[in-house]
């Protein structure tokens, strides 16, 4: 089975926001793989362990993002493709075109991603790509099941769970709750090393269409800070009183 | 003026609020041009008159017994036809389940641009201009298509609802649908009756402190009395005190209730972007140097399992005497 795992290295959810001249500063910051795409990885090594075949990790982003893809190598995937972001200003629609590019030739049976990324949160790039490759989609799953050409894959809708059966090739989007990832042993990382990165630029890609992005961000900023709250006191029967009324007719929330 | 065209969404045979917020969105963007609304499946001739109420002039029903359960190809197909029929100068989705899945399908099927999960659009200097979080709410950006048509999903419970009645065409629109490739098999309802997290006024809140399955139920109590929904920090869901679906966080939910009530939640950076945008945080919690506190409107220190049934019992009190 050839299953294809798209990866994006992120802040670590630790990191706080620091803005210089308008834009989100890098230095200092520790990256991680998107913990999303963590469980992609997961899935994709057992789906490999259980069916065989052979597991390739791609992502586009900066030069940074190659420790991404060793760290996935370490985990257990098998090969891996950076396309260098640093020479376009890009947005979702340029970076399904980018990785559609990517993959059309390269054969597949599944595609796995994270179904957000806890930077920019949009989860466009899952339905993008499976569209842009005409495959079908199945975003936010939770369990997945593959036996021949079927998939059978739980997903959560808000809480609710759906069972959904659909014939590969398919893209689907991890949530939460899919997997544990495995953290990468010594000897995985020591095979690490040795395992190919193939490294591309974007003139390496045949497009059929312009990439050009269609949106810009035009500011960035921080949520107003709110003032200091009030920390209630006395009695607790007081305290829990006071609060219901401090709810009702001073926030007037309840 | 701009034609803006927005797909509705009822939630077991209800119109979700988004819904209503979305069109809300839609009057600002339009300035005045006409709003379209898309209702689909065969219970939409039951809402669809009550759109007018929102500022929608037209009522696209598409009735399809094949849309009464979402899937992608299904819904794609659909909207894409009455785009096609309608030639909208922006669209908004809400930002749901079915938003999340089917946006960013249909802007690449149109070659769009797309700005997902937006907590408000205005108009500044003739354009459209979306605000939406990043890294969970830890800072907002504004965005705006350069190529195309203005095209957003619209995060639920931010924009207040606007109410601008006007007259209601109603156009019965049945479409074509084919080569449908998932098929949905069982939907397990784990929130029948419940308040989705998303939508949520109020949300009760636990996380280590609760330190037990038995432990959530003074919270699901207090939610019942308020009508809110309970959800949990990464603690509580990692501990398997709960589902990871109620997580809230960074990685998780994002949520922005009127009213938060964190119990038993010390506040990691990570469970704070993920509800600190909330109109207003309640913290119980027995440490008084919790984070949580710092972002807090009001504050109990105490031990959750006194305070959160004293609280229902209040509020029950309260409640009744409205």
């Amino acid at each position: 089975m050839n299953i294809i795992v798209l990866i994006k290295q992120t802040f670590d959810t630790e990191e706080k926001i620091v803005l210089q001249n308008g834009i989100i500063n890098e230095d200092g910051v520790n990256f991680i793989i998107n913990p999303y795409d963590e469980y992609a990885i997961e899935e994709a090594i057992k789906l490999r362990e259980e069916h065989g075949g052979e597991v390739t990790v791609i992502t586009f982003g900066p030069e940074r993002s190659e420790n991404a893809l060793r760290t996935a190598l370490a985990m257990g995937a098998d090969k891996a493709v950076i396309v260098d972001s640093e020479d376009l200003d890009f947005d979702e629609y340029s970076t399904a075109k980018i990785l559609a590019a990517v993959i059309k030739d390269r054969e597949f049976d599944i595609i796995l991603a994270g179904n957000v990324g806890v930077d920019y949160g949009s989860g466009q790039v899952g339905p993008r790509l499976a569209e842009e490759l005409g495959i079908p989609q199945v975003i936010t799953i939770t369990n997945l099941v593959i036996e021949g050409n079927n998939a059978v894959i739980e997903r959560d809708v808000e809480g609710d769970k759906e069972k959904i059966q659909v014939t590969l090739p398919v893209l689907v989007t991890a949530q939460q709750g899919l997997n544990e990832p495995r953290y990468p042993s010594l000897p995985g990382i020591m095979k690490a090393k040795k395992k190919p990165i193939e490294c591309l630029e974007l003139d390496d890609l045949d497009f059929e269409d312009d990439v050009e992005r269609k949106t810009v961000v035009t500011q960035t900023f921080f949520p107003q800070k709110k003032a200091a709250g009030r920390i209630l006191n006395g009695d607790l029967k007081d305290q829990v009183s006071e609060l219901a009324s401090l709810l009702r007719n001073e926030a007037k929330v309840i | 003026m701009r034609k803006v065209l927005v797909l509705t969404e009822t939630k077991e045979k209800k119109l979700r609020g988004v819904s209503q917020e979305v069109l809300t969105a839609a009057q600002r963007i339009a300035e005045g041009g006409e709003i379209i609304a898309v209702a689909i499946g065969s219970d939409a001739t039951h809402y669809a008159h009550l759109l007018g109420i929102y500022g929608a002039n037209k009522v696209y029903i598409v009735g399809n017994n094949e849309l009464d359960v979402y899937t992608t190809d299904a819904y794609t197909q659909a909207l894409q036809q009455v785009i096609d029929e309608v030639q909208p100068e922006a669209i908004l989705l809400p930002h749901t389940a079915i938003g999340k899945d089917l946006a960013p399908r249909l802007a690449a099927r149109l070659r769009l641009g797309l700005v997902s999960d937006v907590i408000d659009v205005q108009i500044e200097d003739g354009e459209v201009i979306f605000t939406r979080p990043i890294y969970s709410g830890k800072a907002f950006e504004k965005k705006k298509v350069v190529s195309g048509i203005p095209f957003a999903t619209v995060r639920p419970n931010n924009i207040p609802v606007k109410e601008n009645k006007v007259p209601v065409e109603i156009v019965r629109y049945p479409v074509e649908i084919k080569d449908l490739r998932t098929i949905v098999q069982d939907v397990v309802r784990k929130t029948a009756g419940g308040v989705d997290l998303s939508e949520a006024k109020i949300i009760i809140s636990g996380g280590r402190g609760v330190k037990s399955v038995d432990g959530f139920k003074p919270l699901l109590e207090l939610a019942k009395v308020l009508g809110g929904a309970v959800g949990a920090s990464r603690g509580a869901c990692d501990a398997e005190y709960c589902d990871y679906s109620l997580q809230i966080g960074q990685t998780g939910k994002v949520v922005t209730p009127d009213l938060y009530i964190a119990c038993g939640i010390s506040g990691a950076i990570q469970h704070l972007a993920g509800m600190s945008n909330s109109k207003v945080v309640v913290a119980i919690n027995k440490d008084p140097e919790a984070p949580i506190f710092q972002i807090a409107d009001y504050g109990i220190v105490g031990d959750l399992f006194e305070v959160v049934p004293l609280l229902a019992e209040e509020f029950k009190k309260v409640l009744v005497n409205s």
